[in-house]
């Protein structure tokens, strides 16, 4: 017989009121390892996100930079339209390395979603689009036979949706144009997963904006020359440079908000689940102050009773916390589709990624939770006097 | 010659109800004696209780001194009081006043990891055995009888070794028949172990069976007297 086996006992006698409290805690732990997990998931899908995009620098014509930011990262662009010739003169600038021009477009396709309707997105791209993206590798078929040819290369996502197959004819609602899919793409945790590219040309006869382009992707030889070289291109009329640095922060900024709400939520849920763990052991202690009385009788000293009082109070927190990870591992996809459901841009991939080292520090924060939570009600507890607490219970 | 145990002297404890004072052991001076079996008796009020905590040294007295075990616990605090009773003084209560979530076993050996003393099942069992209730140890007290539970709590207060044993009404929950089982356990104790045993009781058929009987009323010693047996 030991101090765990005589705390362990004694939650066993209130199992409901015991079970209730650590579900408290669970509940507590659960949604603050999934907001540690969105944290980490969150950051790190955005920057695959934008390191897969193959460029630093977006031009796109005038416009919000907000949507532009958020459409680039959705497709390339913002739906504004610069002239081609723009691509013609900043391609021959000597501090480029990479440089590729497209044009996105949106169709809406009343078939999508179970015939509730949706928008399909389609990119213009060139040869020079594989050159900034060189991990995009074909599952199945190739490139465009010709750059005023009728064909497409799907996504990986959209092809797997629609069930296409190289050699497919696809129609692009309200358009009537029928293309013939000669390649599909291999998964690369990107937007490109979703988009459905046509050659530039193509794209600019079907949707009627010829010698447009809504983006034109640049990497550059030396990333130390980006502010001069976004400096230069302010001179240019009617476009406006993204940085991919800019747009990062951009997004953040959109979710931080969002962010320091669903913190606020956390630590309320962890005060109330704390203040309810001290209410139940509170009221525990007070229940068997006799049998508080008696031990002392015989023997026990403060420091044993404040031990029993405290052990009680960390094992329904570690219980707690224990459940709670499991509860966060076990929600993350329900938490995940609620998240992309509310924010303003979700990365691909996924959103809540719980670590280890997630896991570690919230079992060690329920703990703490614990220990603390117990201080109270183990003060009280060892502070009765033996004669009182007997006589009191009786 | 016996070794005195417990002495007191003008011993004292004095409550305060609103602006009263009222004085639940008034005075009384006492010699206790290794191997003694002192029944106290009295009427409800008389004091009994009260005197069995202050020599049981779960309470601090008012005035007067107290010496156990030849230390003047007088002026001791209540949180240096806990290393006298611990291991040295055994409690039994009306109420058995066991730990309702732990078997009649793991009660004992409760006992004895407060007493900071080894715990020995074997030498458990025997004691379970000696208080009749060998074949009960690993029962809740839920499932006990009241004689029974009073059994575990007797094996709970020997268990630790104690130099003497204070039984606060130990039969006042129990049938005739149980009163008596147990009443002989604690005779039994005192004759083959000499095992100094103080308890208070308001049944005079079994306070005769003691060997000294000591009658409170108002919180003060009204007669002394050796035991006839009933």
């Amino acid at each position: 017989m030991n101090l765990f086996s005589v705390a362990l006992k004694n939650l066993a006698r209130k199992k409901v009121r015991t079970a209730l409290t650590v579900g408290g805690v669970a509940i507590a732990i659960a949604v603050l390892v999934s907001l540690w997990g969105f944290d980490t998931g969150y950051q790190r899908s955005l920057n695959n996100d934008i390191d897969k995009m193959g460029y630093q620098v977006l031009v796109t014509a005038k416009g919000c930079p907000y949507e532009a930011a958020t459409l680039m990262l959705q497709g390339g662009g913002g739906l504004r339209y610069m002239n081609e010739d723009v691509y013609k003169r900043i391609s021959g600038d000597a501090r480029i390395d990479k440089i590729t021009p497209q044009l996105v477009a949106t169709a809406y396709d009343p078939g999508k979603q179970s015939g509730r309707g949706g928008i399909s997105l389609y990119m213009g791209i060139a040869d020079s689009y594989l050159t900034l993206k060189p991990w995009s590798k074909f599952k199945s078929g190739k490139w465009f036979s010709d750059e005023n040819a009728l064909e497409a290369i799907m996504g990986y996502e959209v092809a797997e949706y629609e069930q296409r197959s190289v050699g497919d004819k696809i129609l692009i609602p309200g358009r009537n144009e029928i293309l013939t899919v000669v390649g599909i793409f291999e998964r690369n945790g990107t937007q490109d997963d979703g988009i459905v590219f046509l050659p530039l040309k193509v794209a600019q006869k079907i949707f009627e904006v010829p010698d447009k382009l809504t983006g034109i992707g640049i990497k550059l030889k030396d990333m130390a020359q980006l502010s001069k070289f976004e400096e230069d291109l302010y001179n240019e009329p009617g476009i406006q440079i993204i940085s991919l640095a800019q747009v990062k922060g951009t997004i953040l900024n959109l979710v931080s908000s969002a962010k320091a709400m669903t913190n606020s939520v956390a630590l309320i849920a962890v005060i109330i689940a704390v203040i309810g763990v001290v209410n139940t052991i509170l009221m525990s202690v007070f229940e068997r102050t006799s049998e508080i009385g008696v031990m002392k009788a015989i023997g026990a000293s403060r420091l044993d009773i404040f031990r029993i009082i405290w052990v009680e109070t960390t094992f329904i927190c570690v219980f707690g916390g224990v459940l709670g990870n499991i509860m966060a591992l076990l929600g993350g996809k329900t938490i995940e589709y609620i998240l992309k459901s509310v924010l303003p841009y979700a990365p691909k991939g996924h959103l809540v990624v719980i670590t280890p080292h997630i896991l570690t520090l919230s079992f060690f924060g329920a703990v703490i939770m614990g220990l603390v939570a117990g201080l109270y009600p183990a003060f009280r507890a060892s502070s009765m006097k033996p004669i009182e607490a007997i006589r009191k219970g009786e | 010659m016996k070794n005195t145990i417990i002495k007191a002297a003008e011993l004292t404890k004095v409550y305060i109800r609103g602006t009263e004072e009222v004085y639940a052991v008034n005075g009384i001076n006492l010699d206790i004696t290794d191997g003694d079996f002192i029944a106290l008796m009295g009427p409800s009020g008389s004091g009994k209780t009260t005197l069995l905590d202050l020599i049981g040294c779960l309470d601090s007295i008012s005035s007067g001194s107290l010496e156990v075990f030849g230390k003047d616990v007088s002026r001791v605090k209540e949180s240096k009081l806990v290393g006298l009773r611990r291991g040295h003084i055994g409690f039994i209560f009306q109420d058995f006043l066991l730990i309702p979530s732990l078997t009649a076993i793991e009660n004992v050996e409760l006992s004895l990891y407060f007493a900071r003393k080894p715990q020995d099942r074997k030498k458990l069992v025997q004691l379970f055995e000696k208080v009749g209730l060998g074949h009960r140890i690993n029962h809740l007290p839920k499932e006990m009888s009241g004689g029974e539970r009073q059994r575990v709590a007797i094996a709970r207060a020997l268990a630790v070794s104690p130099k003497f044993l204070i039984a606060d009404e130990p039969t006042g929950n129990l049938d005739t028949k149980s009163s008596q089982e147990i009443f002989d356990i604690f005779k039994n104790i005192n004759k083959s172990e000499g095992l100094t045993i103080i308890l208070a009781t308001h049944n005079p058929k079994l306070g005769s069976q003691a060997d000294h009987i000591i009658y409170l009323k108002d919180g003060k010693v009204v007669s002394k007297e050796e035991s006839s047996l009933y």
